[in-house]
């Protein structure tokens, strides 16, 4: 087993356990902070994958900007944070079939397509993956349209969240 | 090396504990929650597979970066609606909104 391995063993391991608690521990604040621990375990996963763009842009984006709203929105929803109820809904046992029967299947079918075990090509020297992916964003010929159309689509969330989110009185 | 396998194994499970998330809490920020875990799963299978295709098609890179961009924009919008919610109906509770609900 080579040192790469045990590192995805290791990070994969802490990744879905983090996960594993996001979605079951009762205190808001605490599972936003999983969410955290999840995240970062993600963005190691795309460092041994080479895209060490993607993990820095998950670590600004995800952690940076989206962890923090989740938690400012457990903080101005704060009363019911620590609710006094249940944290899960009578049917939880029915989300926990559907959730391992969507794994089995997932794994099933992985495991009959033939490209299922394959192991990665070695990368060409001089091969400059941000360079590469700065050009497809920006070029005519690669996805400069669903680049801007992305732009849009956060002009209109920012527009829609703050007229959402607006007290009118 | 690490087979595919491994990374696409991991990417299902994230994805399934997601899943479970959103059917079962009942607070709509832990639902968010949920959403967020399955989209990560999402990337690390786009970026996976952009790897072990051929390396030189940014197009998996691509796709996660919009990824990014649709999940921001989801969170933001998400949140505001569970804000103005809480302020007009004082719960966060999914299963207490069922205004539509005969």
């Amino acid at each position: 087993m080579t040192g790469e391995q045990i590192i995805f063993l290791i990070v994969g391991a802490v990744t879905l356990i983090a996960g594993f608690l996001v979605v079951t521990v009762r205190n808001l604040v605490h599972a936003a902070l999983w969410l955290v621990a999840t995240l970062f375990g993600v963005a190691i996963i795309y460092t041994l994958l080479n895209a060490g763009f993607l993990a820095v842009v998950q670590v600004v984006v995800y952690i940076g900007a989206i962890a923090i709203l989740f938690i400012f929105a457990v903080m101005l929803t704060r009363r019911q944070a620590a609710e006094t109820g249940p944290a899960m809904n009578k049917n939880w046992w029915g989300g926990a079939v559907v959730a391992v029967l969507t794994f089995a299947g997932l794994a099933f079918l992985l495991q009959t397509w033939s490209g299922f075990s394959k192991t990665a090509a070695a990368i060409p020297s001089g091969f400059d993956a941000v360079n590469q992916l700065g050009g497809a964003l920006t070029s005519p010929a690669g996805y400069v349209l669903p680049f801007e159309v992305a732009s849009v689509l956060l002009l209109a969330a920012l527009v829609g969240a703050v007229y959402l989110a607006f007290n009118k009185k | 090396m690490i087979p595919l396998s491994w990374y696409l194994i991991l990417a299902a499970g994230l994805f399934s504990i997601g899943l479970f998330g959103v059917l079962v809490r009942r607070n709509a920020v832990a639902i968010l929650l949920g959403v967020e875990l399955m989209l990560n799963a999402v990337n690390i299978n786009l970026v996976a597979f952009w790897r072990y295709g051929d390396i030189s098609l940014m197009a998996g890179q691509v796709f996660a970066i919009i990824v990014f961009a649709v999940a921001a924009a989801e969170v933001a919008v998400g949140l505001a609606l569970v804000i103005s919610v809480y302020r007009r109906r004082n719960t966060v509770v999914a299963e207490d909104l069922d205004l539509l609900k005969w």
